[in-house]
């Protein structure tokens, strides 16, 4: 189970610091709808989030997992991506299942990104031993394996759900942005604004989040999409496993069973393939619109 | 360096701290009752027999002590290499079940490991420098990395597996064979050790090679480089020069990616029924056994610290930095 891949190289300064407001913002719109990595990852995103919004009540049947056609059928016109063993409709569980996939990762990685923001900044701008603590805090959520941590928190949880699922997996996925934004602070702190409102008196978390954040919200905004995509993956690892939502459907819960049911060996590929081409859609559209968010921003990567 | 290794170790041990804390913790502190769930997964009616098995469970837990000795216990026991008894296999302690499991893991995670670093900052570097792989690279290197890694390794069986029929799919080698150290036996378990092998390369490489592209990338454009060729050198040193420091970030992310890695190889493994760790874990889960999944967590905690110990060790060897303690203070 991956999880984000980290942006390998820490970018060494924040896009356009301190330039005036008003003009960046419409030159940012100007590259952005001209940038071909960035539309096509978000179109695909948004079609298939919408596909997951209005898919479900237009549906007949309300229960994805009840067993409405013939059993093992191939994909044809009244089940467009076939039925299970049981009967059940692929693409009924599929539309439901992004709905959970959009809400782990949604909690996932907004939860992730609080927890790293605020021990990102604080160390980076405080320094000295608060840094020192917090590091060392980072260090060790950092080494510790965070599937195997969330393996045993979820076998002994009774009742699974998917915002529990995204709450665990965004306490366990913070390290590697908290480092990433600390690195940025560091850099941003010693700027002559931020000394300016240091001497007008402005406290800490004032000068973090009117002074520092903004300047680096570019930055935060692509480290949440992929703190999004870590948590589906990470998410779909755990559905897999059978440590899942104890309800309904995910994307990763229907691998699980037709993994469980042995689809492979009958042969069922339209049970296996949705499901993960799903989540590969979702994540993959992600990371691309990511790059294209990053020449956005970056003036250097931009080609002429 | 010395100050670099003792923070390094210092890290490691209160990791190892927390990590033996939260085992300790979980089954005491979450909703849910495991004595409960084991007793009630033996199916025994008479009231004194649920009695006993209580009682019997709850002093092999250790929850009949008060809590502080049970924090204490837990850790001597573990320093005695005392995991604990198996439920699943219920006479066998829990540290045997988990090394007869670990050759495996072992044998599919550091060939896959090793190998696709090597071949995706390979891969990488050179996609960095011609235009045309770069278009190629790039999109299938997204493509790998976002993938489940037990999505591949379905599609993989069922592709070469089921249609191709070039590799079996389940099992770490054939039953009709007994383990021994025959060659028959040894290109059996290769031909099962292929495909989930592979599917835990391919999702890694992806990473590696967009991770090094863009280092390269980043490194090619920075003073030095530009500066080097203001005076004239050839490109071939520059590339030489932008690799070495293109390949330093590569080693803190392989230290990184570690904990990730392992639980691909968890559900790599479940997906092929091969008989490492990972199926253990199902196995645990199914049967709530919940000695030897603490034991493989600590197992699996265990085997990640090491092998950042050796990065770490790696680590100084390439950069001369850490070897002259100016970059003892960042870790």
């Amino acid at each position: 189970m991956s999880t984000a891949p980290e942006p390998a190289a820490e970018p060494a300064e924040p896009a356009a610091p301190s330039a005036p407001a008003a003009r960046p913002g419409r030159e940012t719109l100007h590259y952005a709808v001209r940038n071909p990595k960035l539309l096509i990852g978000f179109t695909v995103v948004v079609l298939l989030l919408l596909v997951g919004l209005v898919g479900p009540p237009l549906l007949d049947n309300a229960d994805p997992n009840e067993y409405v056609g013939p059993q093992a059928a191939p994909p044809d016109g009244t089940y467009w991506m076939g039925t299970t063993t049981f009967g059940q409709d692929v693409y009924a569980q599929f539309v439901h299942g992004l709905r959970a996939t959009f809400l782990v990762g949604v909690v996932g990685g907004a939860i992730a990104a609080v927890i790293a923001m605020l021990v990102g900044f604080l160390a980076g701008y405080r320094g000295g031993a608060v840094d020192e603590i917090l590091n060392m805090l980072t260090n060790v959520v950092l080494v510790l394996p965070a599937l195997a941590v969330l393996l045993i928190i979820n076998a002994y949880l009774g009742v699974r759900s998917v915002p529990v699922q995204g709450l665990f997996i965004g306490l366990t996925s913070w390290p590697w942005a908290a480092r990433a934004i600390r690195a940025q602070t560091f850099s941003l702190r010693t700027r002559e604004f931020v000394d300016l409102a240091r001497l007008s008196g402005s406290g800490t978390w004032r000068i973090i989040f009117r002074e520092i954040a903004p300047n680096m919200s570019s930055y935060l905004f692509m480290m949440f999409i992929l703190l999004f995509g870590g948590s589906v993956l990470i998410a779909s690892s755990l559905d897999f496993i059978g440590l899942g939502p104890t309800e309904g459907v995910s994307l990763g819960l229907m691998l699980q069973s037709a993994q469980q049911w042995s689809a492979l060996q009958l042969g069922m590929w339209w049970w296996f393939v949705p499901p993960g081409a799903g989540i590969t859609a979702i994540v993959g559209a992600l990371y691309v619109a990511n790059v294209g968010l990053d020449e956005v921003f970056n003036p250097k990567l931009r080609e002429a | 360096m010395r100050r670099y290794f003792a923070r390094k170790l210092l890290i490691y041990a209160l990791t190892f701290v927390v990590a033996v804390t939260v085992n300790w913790m979980i089954p005491r502190f979450m909703p849910g009752d495991p004595v409960a769930a084991m007793v009630a997964r033996a199916r025994v009616s008479q009231p004194e027999a649920v009695e006993a098995m209580r009682a019997y469970y709850n002093n092999l837990f250790g929850f009949d002590e008060p809590v502080w000795q049970q924090y204490l216990h837990f850790w001597g026991a573990l320093l005695q290499g005392d995991f604990g008894l198996s439920i699943w296999v219920f006479p066998k302690p829990v540290a045997d079940v988990l090394l007869d499991a670990l050759p495996y893991t072992l044998g599919l995670m550091i060939p896959a490991v090793l190998l696709s670093w090597f071949v995706g900052n390979w891969a990488g570097a050179l996609a960095a420098r011609r235009k045309v792989l770069d278009n190629t690279v790039l999109p299938a290197g997204y493509l790998l990395t976002a993938m489940p890694y037990m999505w591949i390794a379905v599609i993989l069986a069922w592709a070469l597996g089921s249609k191709a029929g070039w590799f079996p799919i389940s099992g770490g080698y054939s039953l009709d064979i007994q383990p021994n150290w025959s060659v028959d036996f040894a290109v059996d378990l290769f031909q099962h050790w292929v495909l989930p092998f592979l599917s835990l390369f391919l999702v890694a490489l992806g990473g590696w090679a967009i991770g090094m592209r863009n280092m390269i990338i980043y490194e090619l454009e920075s003073d030095y480089a530009s500066y080097l060729s203001a005076l004239g050198a050839p490109q071939r040193l520059i590339r030489r020069y932008a690799f070495r420091n293109a390949v330093l970030p590569q080693i803190t992310g392989l230290a990184l990616q570690l904990g990730v890695l392992v639980a691909g190889a968890l559900v790599t493994e479940i997906v092929f029924a091969y008989p490492g760790l990972g199926s253990l874990i199902l196995a645990a889960i199914q049967n709530q056994d919940f000695f030897l999944l603490q034991g493989a967590f600590l197992f699996i905690v265990i085997g990640v610290l090491i092998a950042n110990f050796l990065i770490d060790v790696v680590y100084v060897v390439v950069d001369p930095r850490t070897r002259t303690g100016m970059a003892g203070g960042q870790s």
